[in-house]
């Protein structure tokens, strides 16, 4: 289990008083994490000690930042179990790392009538670009519905998944209503007709154990500042073998071997994917992020939370004559993520009297926007839950949500 | 209750019109269409208008989808749009638009507009301005898209 007040203690902005002194309650994470003193210490250090750029200088800073900048990438491709270091490709966030695969390997490998699936599920960033490259190599997107207890319909999946497919790009875990994907079955059934596999892990690496040798996917995506990392900094896992084959998106500095006035040869990997000086002091942040979430250990994380969603789903129960809370019933198959709707009363009018409370939640449409809709509403609000909040916090936003909804039919 | 600070956001006037629009009607074959949709949130405004031979607006309707204030901003605009002429509209958008911005001169002579001046305690809740706003940007694409294709 998780010592919840000690956590709390190394995030200094979760003592922050909003509004006349009403305590933060940050049910917010899934939109971006808080983040502990260990990390910003790490980006402090960086900055006041050794700043300096990598792999190129011959002097001791540009050694110490080189050398501190791979033992991050070692430690964040260790996190999601990758076999070789060199599989893991720093990007700005999950959405630059599913571009880097769009732009890269959907170039070379998408052909006309091939297959793209995702699910009904998906974020804006693993949909919008997988629509760009169907329209440009005359490829179809097909879209794997969910069951009426928005678990994804693995029956369907089956009959879909077939030898038109060429990429099955998947969510672990949805930002909008929390449901997990069991990507280790699609993954495998994908493979048996030969394509390829994408895991969107935004919402899945900072909150769960991720191994992506597990899975046997070909590439997931993630984001450093959802799971306690800085903005900015973010991941592109790809299996070896791939990756050698993969071309480069973008070019220029760092990324090549050899250049003449009229050709280059590409530098080894990771870095062929790496053109430019790359955010060397939030990769190392990154890397303190994951130090302190392999302290507290993802299996005590993800039980925390389940717990945690446990108790949420219970007490919303008393506003069930009037609230639609979506997503599966089953905890297991569910992120810390209750997202609900009033049908009279505006997300966005909740949030507004929620935030005078000092309780930040998301409202709208959270970059899903087919799949807000296909609930029959144009958006919704969502509290998101991590590792450093509690009961007590369930509790205030039950409490303010009984508040706000007396409100608006007074 | 510290939610008695939330009236001066949600008036009466505001609550009363989100529960019951003014002019929620679709005009049949307006004159004017404007169209807004707020991108982040996921909101819409949908107006319509009619103009008389004078060029003055003699039919209004506004449906839209969205929060409180947006809905609300929305149905108390139709109602000071009806019988204004085409000319008078851009000084009412830009009266409007320094009162968001915090001018009490403003937010004075729009007490003579209808219902619109309740809009004015949304100013200390910044992040929502643009919910009261998004009627007048379709109202704006309306009449510009009208006047561009030469009235």
């Amino acid at each position: 289990m998780l010592d919840v007040r000690k956590i709390r203690e190394d995030f200094p902005v979760l003592s922050k008083k909003v509004y006349d002194g009403k305590p933060l309650v940050w049910l917010d994470s899934a939109a971006t994490s808080q983040k502990p003193r260990q990390v910003i210490q790490a980006l402090v250090d960086y900055y006041e000690g050794y700043n300096a750029n990598v792999h190129r200088g011959v002097h001791a800073l540009s050694m110490e930042s080189t050398e501190r900048y791979e033992e991050a990438r070692a430690k964040v491709a260790g996190f999601i179990n990758a076999a070789h270091a060199e599989s893991l490709i720093w990007t700005r966030n999950t959405t630059e790392a599913i571009n880097v695969v769009a732009n890269s390997w959907g170039e070379d490998n998408i052909k006309p009538g091939d297959e793209i699936l995702v699910t009904a599920l998906e974020h804006h960033s693993n949909l919008v670009p997988w629509q760009q490259v169907a329209r440009k190599h005359g490829a179809k997107v097909r879209i794997l519905p969910l069951t009426d207890d928005h678990t994804l319909d693995m029956d369907a999946a089956d009959g879909m998944i077939g030898p038109r497919t060429r990429l099955l790009a998947a969510t672990q875990a949805s930002n909008s209503i929390g449901t997990i994907v069991p990507v280790k079955e699609l993954a495998k059934m994908a493979r048996a007709v030969g394509a390829a596999v994408l895991v969107d892990g935004a919402q899945s690496v900072p909150h769960m154990p991720v191994d992506v040798q597990d899975i046997d996917c070909d590439f997931l995506a993630f984001s450093g500042h959802k799971m306690l990392g800085p903005t900015g900094i973010g991941g592109l896992y790809v299996k070896r073998d791939v990756l050698e084959q993969m071309n480069p998106f973008l070019t220029g500095g760092e990324m090549v071997l050899a250049v003449s006035y009229e050709d280059a040869t590409w530098n080894d990997l990771p870095m062929r994917f790496e053109a430019g000086t790359p955010n060397i002091a939030d990769a190392i942040g990154l890397g303190a992020a994951v130090d302190y979430l392999q302290e507290l250990g993802m299996e005590n994380v993800r039980e925390h939370e389940i717990a945690l969603t446990k108790y949420a789903l219970d007490a919303f129960k008393e506003l069930e004559e009037e609230l639609d809370v979506y997503g599966p019933k089953d905890t297991e198959m569910r992120g810390g993520i209750v997202s609900f709707h009033h049908s009279d009363v505006h997300p966005h009018d909740l949030g507004t009297v929620l935030d005078r409370r000092g309780i930040a939640i998301r409202t709208g449409h959270h970059c899903a926007m087919p799949m807000v809709q296909s609930l029959g509403v144009a958006a919704t609000a969502r509290a998101s839950m991590y590792l450093y909040n509690t009961e007590e916090e369930v509790d205030m936003l039950v409490d303010a949500l009984k508040e706000a909804l007396r409100y608006f039919r007074a | 209750m510290e939610l008695n600070r939330l009236d001066d956001l949600y008036r009466d006037a505001i609550l009363d019109h989100r529960r019951n629009p003014r002019n929620h009607e679709r005009l049949t074959s307006p004159d004017i269409v404007g169209d807004a949709i707020n991108p982040f949130c996921g909101d819409e405004i949908h107006l319509q208008l009619n103009l008389d031979g004078e060029s003055r607006i003699s039919g209004v309707g506004l449906q839209g989808e969205g929060c409180s204030i947006n809905l609300a901003a929305g149905s108390m605009l139709t109602e000071v749009l009806e019988g204004k002429a085409l000319n008078e509209v851009g000084a009412l958008v830009g009266l409007i638009r320094r009162m968001m911005r915090g001018d009490a001169e403003a937010e004075a002579l729009l007490r003579r507009e209808g219902d619109l001046s309740n809009l004015s305690g949304v100013r200390d809740y910044p992040v929502r301005i643009k919910c009261a706003l998004l009627p007048l940007s379709a109202l704006t694409q309306g009449i510009d898209s009208y006047n561009a294709d030469g009235g």
